[in-house]
C-alpha cells in the first residue's frame, strides 16, 4: 500500500515539474502564437548552469538565484536576435528556427561541459527523508519541488490573471494592434514573455537537477512530454497544462512499474485516447 | 500541378542525365555518398507532399523511413526471408499502415497541433523500438545481409555492387518523382493544393478533406517507408535513431532547404545539406554548432529554399528596375 503511495506522490511530483516547463510553452504558444521546440533546450541550460555553480559555489539555492537572471537573459537575446522576425510568418519556419537552436544550444553544452553525467547535491537542509511507514522512507526534497512548483504555478496565475501587466499581456495575444494603439510596446512586452517562458523552463531543470542527474540531451525528453501535456490539455490553457501534466506525470510513473516493457508508449497512447475524445485537448478552444 | 517550363525540364533532364552518368567517373567513396543523399531527396521529397502541397507540417515523418528500415532488419534477421519480392512490400506496407493510424489521429487537428501531435505519435514508435530487447535496444540491428532478387537462382540485380544499388536508388528516385508528378497533376492533386491554399473553401465545395488529407499523409508514408528500406539496405542497419525526432527535422530541413512545393526543390536541398555537413564534418568536430546556426539563418533569411532564389532574385532586380510590385 505505502509501496502504492510513494508512486503515486512519484507521479504528482513529476507532474508538477512537467507542469512548470509545459506552462512556459503553452504561454508562450497561447501569447505570441510562436512554437518553440527549444524549451527544453532552456530546461537543460538551467539544469547545467546549476550544476557547475553549485559546484562552485558549494550551494545549489545560491546557484539558482545566480543562473535565473542568465537563463532569462539567454531568452531575451534569442527573442529579439530571432523569434521577433517570425511572429508573421508560418509555424513552419518557427519549427525550423527553433530546431537550429536546439542544435546549437546541445552542442554548447558539450563544448562547454562535455559528455559527462553528472549530479546534484540537494540542500543539507532539505537532503533527509520522511518516514512514511515502518520501511519506506520518501525525500524531502522531492517534496521540496512539488512545493516550488505548486508556488510557481500560483505566482503565474496571479501575474496573469490578476495584474494590470498580465491584462495588458493577455489583451494583446487576441489584439495586437489594439494594445499598441493604446501606447503599449507590444514588441518588449512579448520579449518579456519569451523570457519569463524560458526562465520557467530554466527553473524546472534547476530544481529537477538533484533528482534527474544533469546529462546530454536531457532538454529533449522533457521537451517531447511537455508537448504531450500541452496537446493533452489544450494549447495555450494554463489550466490544461496543469491537468496534463498530472494525467502524463501519474500515467509515466506507473506505466514504468506496471508495464516496463511498454513504459516509453504508455504517455502516448493517454494522449492518443484523449486527443480520439476531444481533438482540441481537455481546455482547448473548439478547432 | 507542377507545368513546368521548357527550361526546368531541361534542367531537370540534365540533372538525372548527370547523376545517371556519374558512376561512370565518379570514385568509391561519392558513389556510395550519393546513393545516401538521393535516399534523403526521396525521403524529403515524400514529406514535401505533405508540406509543400497539402499544408500538413509533419514532425513525425522519421517514423515512416524508420518503420521501413526494421521492416527489412526483422524479415531478413527474425524470420531469414532475404527476397526482395518479400521484404520491399512488406517495408511499404508496414510503413503505409503505421502513416494510416498516425495520419487518422493527427488529421483531425490542424495547425500547432497537427506539428505537436505527429511528433509525440513518432517519438511513440520510437520508443517501441528503443524500449525493446527484440528489436534490439537503442543499439540497433546488424542486418545480417541484403535483400536479394533471383529468379530461378540467377541474380538478377546484386545490391551488394555499390554500383547497381545506386542506379537501384537513382531507378526508385527518379519513379518517385514521376509518380508525384503524376499524381499532383491530376485532380486530385490540384485538390491537395486548393486545401492548402483555402480548406473551408475546398469543404464548402463538397470535397471530403479528411479523406484527401489522409489519402496524402499515407502516399508520403509510403514513399518515406521505400527510403526507409532503401536505407537499411544501404547501411545494413537499423537504429531507432531512423524514428527520431532529430531525423524528422533534419529531413523537413532539407525539404525547405531546398525549396517546398516543388519536386525538385528536396533534391537540390539533399544534395546542399548533405554535401555541406560532410564539409563541415571535415572542418571541425563541432559541425553541428555550424549546422544549428546555418539552419537558424535559413529559417530567418530563405523562406522559398533555393528553388525559389530565381523568383527571389527576378523579384529584386523588377524592384530595382522600378517596375515592380514589391
Amino acid at each position: 500500500m505505502s509501496y502504492f503511495l510513494i508512486q503515486t506522490l512519484n507521479g504528482v511530483q513529476y507532474g508538477f515539474l512537467l507542469f512548470l516547463v509545459a506552462s512556459g510553452l503553452t504561454l508562450i504558444f497561447g501569447i505570441m502564437g510562436v512554437i518553440n521546440l527549444a524549451h527544453g533546450a532552456f530546461y537543460m541550460v538551467g539544469a547545467y548552469l546549476a550544476w557547475w555553480l553549485a559546484e562552485r559555489t558549494g550551494s545549489l539555492f545560491l546557484a539558482v538565484v545566480l543562473a535565473l537572471p542568465v537563463t532569462v537573459l539567454l531568452g531575451l537575446l534569442i527573442e529579439r536576435l530571432g523569434i521577433r522576425h517570425l511572429y508573421e510568418r508560418d509555424h513552419l519556419y518557427q519549427v525550423l528556427f527553433t530546431y537550429g537552436l536546439i542544435l546549437v544550444l546541445n552542442e554548447a553544452q558539450r563544448v562547454l561541459f562535455g559528455n559527462d553525467v553528472h549530479s546534484v547535491a540537494p540542500p543539507q537542509w532539505l537532503a533527509g527523508t520522511i518516514r512514511l511507514s515502518e520501511a519506506q522512507t520518501y525525500p524531502v526534497y522531492r517534496l521540496f519541488i512539488s512545493v516550488a512548483c505548486v508556488a510557481v504555478g500560483a505566482a503565474l496565475y496571479l501575474l496573469i490573471q490578476r495584474t494590470r501587466l498580465g491584462m495588458v499581456i493577455r489583451a494583446g495575444s487576441t489584439h495586437r494592434e489594439m494594445v499598441a494603439a493604446l501606447g503599449f510596446d507590444i514588441a518588449r512586452l512579448f520579449m518579456a514573455v519569451f523570457g519569463l517562458g524560458a526562465a520557467l523552463a530554466a527553473f524546472a531543470g534547476m530544481i529537477a537537477a538533484p533528482v534527474s542527474t544533469v546529462y546530454p540531451g536531457m532538454g529533449d525528453n522533457i521537451l517531447i512530454l511537455s508537448f504531450v501535456v500541452v496537446v493533452i490539455g489544450g494549447i495555450g490553457s494554463i489550466k490544461g497544462a496543469f491537468a496534463g501534466a498530472m494525467l502524463v506525470g501519474v500515467a509515466d510513473t506507473f506505466g514504468r512499474v506496471l508495464l516496463p516493457a511498454g513504459a516509453g508508449v504508455t504517455v502516448y497512447a493517454v494522449m492518443a485516447l484523449v486527443l480520439l475524445w476531444r481533438p482540441q485537448g481537455l481546455f482547448g478552444r473548439t478547432l | 500541378m507542377p507545368r513546368y517550363s521548357r527550361a526546368s525540364l531541361a534542367l531537370i533532364a540534365g540533372g538525372v542525365l548527370l547523376l545517371a552518368l556519374f558512376p561512370l567517373w565518379g570514385d568509391t567513396f561519392y558513389i556510395r555518398f550519393f546513393s545516401r543523399i538521393m535516399i534523403y531527396a526521396l525521403f524529403a521529397m515524400s514529406l514535401d507532399l505533405l508540406v509543400g502541397y497539402t499544408g500538413l507540417v509533419s514532425l513525425g515523418h522519421a517514423a515512416f523511413f524508420g518503420v521501413g528500415a526494421y521492416a527489412v532488419a526483422g524479415l531478413i534477421n527474425k524470420a531469414g526471408v532475404t527476397e526482395l519480392w518479400v521484404v520491399l512490400p512488406a517495408a511499404l506496407v508496414s510503413a503505409a499502415a503505421l502513416a494510416a493510424v498516425i495520419g487518422w489521429i493527427s488529421i483531425r487537428t490542424a495547425g500547432v497541433y497537427f506539428i505537436m501531435i505527429t511528433l509525440a505519435l513518432a517519438q511513440m514508435a520510437y520508443y517501441f523500438f528503443n524500449d525493446q530487447l527484440y528489436w534490439g535496444g537503442t543499439d540497433g540491428m546488424n542486418i545480417a545481409q541484403r535483400p536479394t532478387l533471383a529468379v530461378g537462382g540467377i541474380a538478377l540485380v546484386d545490391l551488394n555492387n555499390r554500383v547497381q544499388f545506386y542506379y537501384a536508388v537513382l531507378g526508385c528516385l527518379v519513379g518517385a518523382f514521376a509518380l508525384l508528378s503524376v499524381l499532383l497533376r491530376s485532380p486530385f492533386g490540384h485538390a491537395l493544393v486548393g486545401i492548402r491554399a483555402n480548406e473551408g473553401r475546398m469543404r464548402a465545395l463538397g470535397y471530403d478533406v479528411q479523406t484527401y488529407k489522409l489519402i496524402a499523409f499515407v502516399v508520403a508514408g509510403t514513399l518515406a517507408g521505400l527510403a526507409g528500406f532503401l536505407e537499411a539496405t544501404r547501411s545494413t542497419f537499423a537504429t531507432p535513431a531512423y524514428l527520431g525526432w532529430h531525423e524528422s527535422g533534419h529531413v523537413l530541413m532539407i525539404v525547405i532547404l531546398g525549396g517546398m512545393g516543388t519536386l525538385f526543390g528536396p533534391v537540390i536541398g539533399a544534395f546542399v545539406l548533405l554535401l555541406m555537413e560532410d564539409f563541415f564534418a571535415t572542418l571541425t568536430d563541432r559541425w553541428l554548432l555550424i549546422e544549428g546556426l546555418f539552419v537558424m539563418a535559413v529559417a530567418l533569411l530563405m523562406p522559398q529554399g533555393i528553388a525559389g532564389l530565381p523568383r527571389r532574385i527576378a523579384a529584386l532586380t523588377a524592384v530595382r528596375r522600378g517596375n515592380g510590385d514589391g
